[in-house]
């Protein structure tokens, strides 16, 4: 059977233990070197990057998060020992981990890292379809005569490089579609490279549960349940006329997926389809002035992104989230797209007038979406307002003050309640 | 209740009914039109709690008496008996639901309680007055589409109809704007109006009392007060809620002192702005006007799709200029002519452009031009 040796790199016919360099970290499976479609997902990602950056945590449980009621971003592998999870409540994790030492997380070094590791994988193939700072999806068909090797040797690669160079560790999964790719990634972390063949994808996804399915949250698996599918067995049951009538397309792609099949592509530019910003607050608030502070600078953030791509939107998206956790989304389309941070904030703030009633609020979110290039955007004045012609040149000036001397060089106001 | 109907006179008072119905509803009764017989007459009464319609036809009383049934489903059947039928309705006390039977069709509907019916609250009028249904037409067809869909700005959701002075003393005036675009139209003040609040007709009311202006020789009967409008036909009474919020003060959004004159066929010049903008896939398609001596060059370029470009002969005599607009408001404004040439009037390109027709004031037009 093909054998890769993931501490050399070494390829040979079978054995648990490399012939050239005696590692033991040997990947073995019969299509190992026909595969092409990986899913790359890094180990612990923004805890790892704290401890390679502060070498004194490295030996102590880590736990990314914060805030006076923040939840857990990313827990290290000794935290998870003791039961700390992603999403989880800070209290809660620190009762189950009281040594844990909490960072809070800084989302610019994480950048930085990804945008490394990103390089690294464009250095393989065009095909990089990135699905967060820390996983990708990578298509590597095609690139063996490019690269003198098999998949499964350039992954390999990939991953030692990234423990040598970034000091961040990585697992892959190697498989015939996303699908599994991505399921693969996950049945050995950290440090794993699993590999799904075709041969196998029956039986491997036999007895299954359906929330596997990248995309299968609460809401889908409650639907599921109710029409009695809990695992892939479940799926194979029904006819593809009756899922699709009930599901639509997801149903569609359940049948598709029970049977191993995913025909999406890695697509590497996934274009950008909404801009959003949101800030939970350190305590609920219903005081108006705080409010409209908040919403004025998530504007203006969402603002800055829009205009740093060059993107304007036609639909503004105000989010709020109720003490009692109730969740309120509205949104409204604009004349014409734009870009502006003046015209996002006006039309959020109408929004929450309208709709929002009496706080307190936990949360607050404003979002851009139906985007397009910026050259569209802003292109016919206000009737109504005048004023509106004079607040955009005053807009623009202060991004230009602020590209030159940093982001706190001028700001509104209305920015400091 | 019972009552033999013909079913034209009867369709069109139900069409009436379930166009203002809510499609969506929460309280049942207002998906349903309330029907009362009495004497030789039925009316037809429907709402949305913002609109009331009532529309009143003769029929063959053989009952009188009063019930409500679906107005969407009493339309869709009435709709689809045959032409010049007559119809009956008997509402069957014992079962609670309303016979409807013509030649050998027969239905039976489910009906709610008539005293469960919302009636309109009547409202003291300050003003009631007469006008020829061809004069309210024009004031609101042709301001009909700058009506804004803007949620956030809501006193635009309408059609604000207020007394005003015009060029030749006192008028009847329609203005509506959504801030891109703002149409004024005047007709002169009809007796007894002079004292008229000026209210915000919205945008559903609008397109209700629409039906009522069809017949050339119908004079409505208007009435309005601050908070309601009624418009009136012996045959059918249309009672709105008006927009409560103040309309912004447009008359400093018109321009005065725009010089630059073009005189243009105006039919001639849609089709051209039409078929130009036909290369642009962008939603809001940007057309070009470069003005020189008595020519006139439309042009779009869209650098992913392609370009066009259009040349019309033009009275224009004053200094070269380019100017863009969205090719939609070009052609929603000059579909507005239908005499004479249009005339527009610019300042530069960057400043609101005014549109009439020929030197008659009485409707004229403010479009915001576009960066192209």
């Amino acid at each position: 059977m093909p054998a890769l040796c993931r501490d050399c790199l070494a390829t040979f016919t079978t054995g648990p233990r490399c012939p050239k360099c005696g590692g033991r970290r040997v990947v073995e499976h019969a299509e190992l070197f026909s595969l092409s479609i990986a899913h790359m997902d890094c180990d612990a990602f923004y805890a790892s990057v704290e401890k390679r950056d502060n070498p004194a945590l490295r030996d102590l449980p880590v736990i990314v998060g914060g805030g006076r009621r923040g939840v857990v971003s990313t827990a290290c592998y000794i935290a998870r020992i003791h039961g700390v999870r992603s999403a989880m409540p800070m209290f809660q994790a620190l009762k189950l981990c009281p040594d844990a030492v909490v960072v809070p997380p800084r989302m610019q070094a994480y950048a930085e890292v990804s945008r490394a590791i990103r390089a690294m994988m464009d250095e393989l193939t065009p095909m990089v379809q990135p699905l967060s700072l820390d996983e990708a999806f990578l298509d590597l068909t095609g690139t063996e005569r490019l690269h003198g090797a098999p998949p499964a040797v350039v992954l390999a690669g990939l991953i030692r490089r990234m423990q040598t160079e970034l000091g961040i560790g990585g697992s892959i999964g190697l498989s015939h579609n996303k699908f599994l790719a991505k399921i693969a990634s996950d049945l050995d972390k950290p440090r794993g490279f699993s590999v799904i063949g075709a041969g196998e994808t029956a039986a491997f996804l036999r007895g299954k549960p359906v929330r596997l399915i990248w995309g299968v949250g609460e809401a889908a698996q409650v639907a599921l349940e109710r029409a009695g599918i809990r695992s892939f067995d479940d799926l194979l049951r029904w006819d593809i006329k009756d899922l699709t009538a009930r599901f639509g397309r997801l149903g569609d792609r359940l049948w598709h997926l029970a049977r191993g099949q995913d025909h999406r592509a890695v697509t590497a530019h996934e274009p950008v389809k909404s801009i959003s910003n949101e800030t939970t607050f350190a305590e609920d608030t219903g005081d108006a002035d705080l409010l409209d502070g908040h919403i004025w600078r998530l504007a203006e953030k969402v603002a800055d992104r829009a205009k740093a791509r060059d993107l304007a939107g036609r639909t503004v998206t105000l989010k709020i989230k109720r003490a009692d956790f109730r969740l309120l989304t509205r949104r409204t389309s604009l004349r014409e797209p734009s870009q502006m941070a003046d015209t996002i904030y006006r039309t959020a703030r109408g929004l929450f007038d309208a709709e929002a009633g009496r706080g307190p609020f936990r949360l607050i979110g404003v979002g851009l979406s139906d985007l397009c290039a910026a050259n569209m955007a802003d292109r016919t004045p206000d009737l109504l307002d005048p004023a509106a012609a004079s607040r955009a040149a005053a807009e623009r000036a202060a991004d230009k003050i602020r590209a030159r001397f940093g982001p706190d060089a001028i700001i509104k106001g209305r920015a400091l309640r | 209740m019972k009552i033999s109907i013909e079913r034209g006179a009867l369709l069109r008072a139900v069409s009436q009914a379930q166009s203002v119905v809510e499609r969506r509803n929460t309280i049942p009764i207002l998906a349903n039109v309330l029907i009362e017989a009495e004497g030789n007459t039925v009316s037809f009464r429907a709402t949305d709690l913002d609109i009331e319609v009532v529309d009143k036809t003769t029929a063959m009383v053989d009952r009188a008496g009063a019930t409500t049934v679906s107005a969407v489903t009493l339309h869709e059947i009435v709709r689809k008996l045959p032409d010049g039928a007559l119809v009956q309705l008997t509402d069957d006390s014992a079962t609670g639901r309303l016979v409807v039977q013509a030649g050998r069709s027969k239905f039976e509907l489910a009906t709610l309680p008539q005293e469960d019916f919302p009636v309109m609250a009547s409202s003291e009028y300050t003003a009631n007055f007469g006008v020829k249904a061809p004069v309210l037409r024009r004031l609101f067809d042709k301001a009909k589409f700058a009506i804004s869909t803007e949620e956030t700005r809501y006193y635009l959701n309408g059609i604000y109809m207020h007394v005003a002075t015009g060029e030749e003393g006192p008028v009847l005036r329609c203005v509506a704007t959504d801030g891109h675009r703002l149409a004024r139209i005047d007709a002169p003040l009809p007796e007894d109006a002079a004292n008229m609040p000026g209210v915000i007709v919205p945008r559903k009311t609008v397109n209700e009392l629409r039906k009522l202006l069809d017949d050339d020789d119908a004079q409505i009967a208007v009435s309005v007060s601050e908070t309601k409008v009624r418009f009136a036909t012996p045959e059918m009474t249309l009672t709105s809620k008006v927009i409560d919020g103040t309309f912004p003060d447009y008359t400093r959004v018109i321009p005065q002192g725009n010089t630059r004159r073009l005189e243009v066929d105006a039919a001639e010049f849609a089709r051209a702005v039409d078929r130009v903008a036909t290369v642009s896939q962008e939603r809001s398609r940007a057309v070009k006007l470069s003005l020189d001596e008595d020519r006139l060059i439309l042009s779009v370029n869209a650098p992913d799709t392609g370009a066009a470009e259009e040349e019309l002969a033009v009275a224009y005599s004053d200094e070269v200029l380019e100017i863009g607009f969205n090719a939609k408001y070009l052609l929603e404004i000059a579909s507005q002519v239908d005499r004479e040439n249009a005339v527009f009037l610019f300042n530069s390109s960057g400043d609101p452009a005014l549109m009439r027709e020929g030197s008659d004031m009485s409707a004229v037009y403010v479009v915001m031009p576009m960066r192209v």
